[in-house]
């Protein structure tokens, strides 16, 4: 006898479940906008160390599921956006009304509500750990559809971060993740009403779909990285950025540089400092194969994404020494039919040579032509003009001067906003122009006086319309005759989130522990 | 459309002809309530009178729109179980009965070993005072006084007799009745051991939620051990996540013999009702399992409307739902009866299980009248015209729960004046 079933599912299977997240999520976020500055920063604190002290743990697991890239550098990016991303906004502040007596106007921030964050499989946990930072910094919910190569880690990742929220004081709901994501299941939650802001990290479908959805969207671009040497660099330096930024993480972070551009003079030394920094110049015929590998039929054979340059030679059937970081690929046209010319998410560099930097300007030009419109460049350089007439010309909005661009677009090595979300603008016909960060997911009720100043503006200083957080969030529904009788009742099935271990002194040590290791980490990156 | 069913010239018509042919003393009562309702469409937590008039619905018809009315998930699964199904033959063993009765058992008190259907609230009281009757060999079945447990023949004697004399149907000698909240009464009736069962709604509806002293449930479920009694739980209104957890009676830390479902339990789509029996008192279902007959218990289409039902009740998001609606309605009323202190004097809140007291015998009465002018349909207390049922659906959504408060508000301020006017209180 055979298994009986009977299928009466009349919409694809979670459909309906991921509505019922949105209206638990917009029950949380009515309850979370209400919460002040120290509860917030308590629930971030407490997420953020999550983040960090499982940092190894979602690293390796992270590449367990999906295949791509490097424990140590997802290492360092799930700590950079955790704690990295608390330190870095310590002093700023999403939640308490601001006053201009000068300008007559008080400025209420009111957060986006329920934030519906689509994260990718090359960066995965990182971004869930960034998006969910994010959210609550200003006190927005989130749900997380992960990539589904990458669905149980981060699954478990923001099931973690949702006990520690709640174990803070967060209220029930305040992150949630989809399980099983499908393209049905993704569609339902970005289209629905109660999703305020889709953050869209991904691929290019992904991207465009939350921009059609109806809701509003914060989203990225693809890249296709040019990176301009002049005669003027530091040849010695700018071959170790290049080819550590390229091999970091092996080639997956969107701001990794696909294409190297070197004036003519610089060539040949440039050339031997890389080499003997881990990089592999192919020979023509190398270079050859490894195209037919890559690129089969024209298209990147995305089996390669965050492979490591050993195992794409072999594949090429190229002999390197065991040390190669990066593999180097000389062509002579930026054209869209030369296949290496387009962005490649795995330790794969273009290489041209051009007889002047206004040349090289032209050619990274070109390269912007095939894809990576508003993304990233970079450029080592000591000539101002140069840079200047670089930044000028290019169709991005953000080059790393004189720094890898893998950690430097994206904010971990220069000074600007730390993001796994790099807003292409409209170049890249994105809404979001900058790195992604706190201010984009809050919006601000302005009470605006009479411009007149002899209208007098009232003392609002002191006037906060918050509250601190108490207890859990909702209250467990005790009968009305037991609260007056003071009694306290346990939850019969549990509470709502899952049982989450208070902070202990052995975990505050390892806190404080993992905290000198992301200011040291971070301070070597930067030094680099 | 050439072959309308359903065809009136005008609302007047059809209650004229509501009165002629239905049930004339019904129909007359709502029109002299100020509530002339004749619901046309539904959808969600809304019901439209055939004037167009729209109500949010904190009725809910004691639970059976818990979901709402036409829940899209019910809806499409019994749509979708129509192409294979029917009501089904109740003798043979059947797929969705089986499920159900499966998925009702692992989410039921860990002592539940069986399931019986029946078709409606009713029957399925009948059903388990008669196995209790027959576990314990037994007759006696005491309830509280002002129970309700239902219209059927066992049902209506353990009930008011505002229900039980029209029909010449009490049976004192064999239904004694007790006060509730009231141990000593129970022990004492209790003590004899000659009672079958104590059955007991975890808190008692129709007599408008009057909650359990704290230990009372407690101390009776004991009082039933020591007289050996069944305790059976009637989880008809206070079931399916209304107090915030599935069934009520665990939140006291109950295991009952016995415990019954009814009225959401099918998502207002089709009827059934169910009765779990723990297998201590389940022995007639080996005996003799046709012992109870019931053509339309366990409705197979029922049973598909109840796994749906029962799967989106559980679901981890409707629980915290709950809570959250609990706690805004919970607070909103308060600071509501913060303005009308003199006029609503009470609230009885366990969860979304709710009884609005008013200082007057029929106050409900007036509330319940200025409500429905204010778009809101909430009905007073059968046998406790003084408390108003409040029963918000547990997929509310923030916007509707703030809009709901907002009509209560100017309501019982137009009630406490309207009642001023009657005389009804100072």
């Amino acid at each position: 006898m055979s298994e009986i079933t009977i299928d009466l599912l009349t919409e694809p299977a979670g459909v309906a479940r991921a509505r019922a997240m949105l209206q638990r999520a917009e029950w949380a976020a009515l309850s979370f906008t209400t919460f002040d500055k120290a509860s917030v920063d308590r629930i971030v604190a407490a997420v953020a160390q999550v983040g960090a002290s499982r940092a190894r743990e979602f690293a390796e697991k992270a590449v367990a599921e999906t295949g791509f890239g490097v424990v140590e550098h997802k290492v360092l990016k799930n700590i950079a956006m955790s704690t990295g991303i608390v330190e870095t906004y310590r002093d700023h502040d999403y939640v308490t009304p601001r006053i201009d007596p000068t300008a007559k106007i008080v400025e209420v921030p009111r957060p986006a509500g329920v934030v519906l964050a689509l994260t990718p499989s090359t960066n995965p946990v990182a971004t869930v750990l960034f998006n969910t930072i994010l959210a609550l910094m200003t006190r927005s919910v989130v749900v997380v559809s992960p990539h589904p190569m990458a669905k149980r880690v981060c699954a478990e990742a923001a099931r973690a971060l949702a006990e520690a929220a709640v174990a803070a004081g967060a209220p029930d709901g305040v992150i949630q993740v989809v399980d099983e994501p499908s393209v049905p299941l993704i569609n339902t939650l970005m289209q629905d009403e109660r999703t305020s802001v889709i953050l869209a990290t991904g691929g290019t479908p992904v991207v465009r779909s939350a921009y059609s959805s109806g809701n509003p969207a914060l989203g990225v671009g693809p890249g296709n990285v040019p990176v301009l040497v002049d005669a003027t660099a530091d040849l010695v330096e700018a071959a170790r950025l290049i080819v550590e930024s390229k091999s970091f993480d092996h080639g997956i972070l969107c701001t990794n540089e696909s294409v190297l551009i070197v004036e003519e003079s610089a060539h040949a030394n440039l050339l031997r400092h890389m080499t003997r920094a881990g990089a592999h110049l192919l020979e023509a015929d190398e270079r050859d194969r490894l195209r037919e590998v890559l690129f089969p039929g024209g298209h990147f054979d995305t089996g390669f994404v965050g492979k490591s340059a050993a195992e794409i030679a072999s594949a090429a059937d190229i002999r390197v020494a065991p040390n190669t970081k990066i593999l180097v690929a000389p062509f002579d046209y930026v054209v869209p039919e030369e296949p290496l010319a387009h962005e490649k998410l795995c330790p794969v560099l273009g290489l041209v040579r051009v007889p002047t930097a206004s040349r090289g300007i032209d050619a990274a030009k070109a390269v912007l032509r095939l894809t990576g419109k508003g993304h990233s460049a970079a450029i080592h350089s000591n000539d101002a003009n140069t840079i200047m007439a670089y930044g000028a010309a290019l169709p991005v909005l953000r080059i790393s001067v004189n720094v890898g661009n893998s950690l430097g677009s994206s904010g971990v090595a220069t000074n600007l906003a730390p993001s796994m979300t790099i807003g292409t603008g409209f170049y890249g016909r994105s809404s979001l122009g900058e790195n992604l960060q706190p201010k984009h997911l809050v919006q601000y009720t302005r009470l605006a006086y009479n411009a007149d100043t002899a209208v007098p503006f009232a003392n609002f200083s002191g006037l906060n319309p918050w509250q601190a957080s108490t207890g859990s969030v909702p209250p467990y529904p005790v009968a009305s005759n037991l609260v007056a009788s003071g009694s306290v009742a346990q939850p019969v099935s549990g509470s709502l989130a899952q049982h989450y271990e208070p902070m202990t002194n052995e975990a505050a040590a390892l806190r404080e522990e993992v905290r000198r290791i992301v200011i040291e980490e971070l301070r070597r990156v930067v030094r680099n | 459309m050439s072959e309308d069913l359903i065809a009136f010239s005008s609302k007047a018509d059809m209650l004229e002809k509501s009165k002629t042919y239905w049930n004339p003393d019904k129909t007359q009562f709502w029109s002299d309530s100020g509530v002339p309702l004749v619901i046309d469409r539904r959808e969600d937590y809304f019901i439209y009178d055939v004037s167009g008039k729209r109500l949010i619905d904190v009725h809910l018809n004691g639970g059976t729109y818990n979901l709402g009315h036409r829940n899209p998930e019910v809806s499409h699964a019994v749509t979708a179980a129509m192409q294979h199904f029917d009501i089904g033959n109740h003798h043979f063993p059947s797929l969705a009965r089986t499920a159900l009765a499966e998925a009702l058992i692992s989410s039921a008190p860990k002592n539940m070993s069986k399931v019986v259907y029946g078709s409606g609230g009713g029957e399925a009281i009948d059903i388990a005072l008669k196995t209790a009757r027959h576990a314990t060999q037994k007759r006696k079945i005491v309830s509280v006084i002002k129970a309700y447990h239902g219209h059927t023949g066992l049902a209506l004697a353990t009930g008011d007799e505002r229900f039980s004399n029209l029909f010449l149907s009490d049976r004192p000698e064999e239904f004694p009745h007790v006060p509730f909240n009231d141990l000593q009464a129970m022990e004492d009736i209790l003590r004899p051991r000659d009672v079958a069962a104590m059955i007991m709604e975890t808190i008692p509806a129709t007599y408008g939620f009057p909650l359990p002293e704290p230990g009372y449930l407690e101390g009776v479920k004991k009082l039933c051990e020591t007289y050996d009694a069944l305790y059976i739980a009637d989880e008809v209104q206070t079931g399916l996540m209304r107090t915030g957890e599935l069934w009520a009676i665990t939140k006291h830390g109950i295991e009952p013999d016995i415990m019954v479902s009814g009225k959401g339990i099918s998502g207002g789509m089709y009827p059934i009702s169910a009765v779990m029996v723990s297998e201590r008192a389940a022995g007639w279902l080996s005996e003799d399992g046709f012992g109870h007959i019931s053509t339309f218990g366990g409705a197979e289409l029922g049973c598909v409307a109840a796994l749906k039902t029962l799967e989106i009740t559980t679901r981890p998001e409707t629980r915290s739902m709950v809570h959250y609606i609990s706690d805004l309605i919970g607070r909103g009323l308060r600071e509501i009866q913060a303005v009308y202190p003199d006029w609503f004097t009470g609230i009885r809140q366990n969860g979304l299980v709710m009884g609005l007291e008013f200082n007057d015998p029929q106050g409900a009465k007036y509330v319940m009248r200025e409500l429905y002018d204010g778009g809101v349909w909430a009905i007073f207390s059968t046998l406790d015209p003084r408390v108003l049922q409040f029963k918000p659906g547990i997929l509310v959504t923030p916007a509707l729960a703030e809009e709901l408060l907002d009509r209560v508000e100017v309501a019982i301020g137009r009630s406490a004046i309207a009642a001023r006017k009657a005389g009804a209180f100072a």
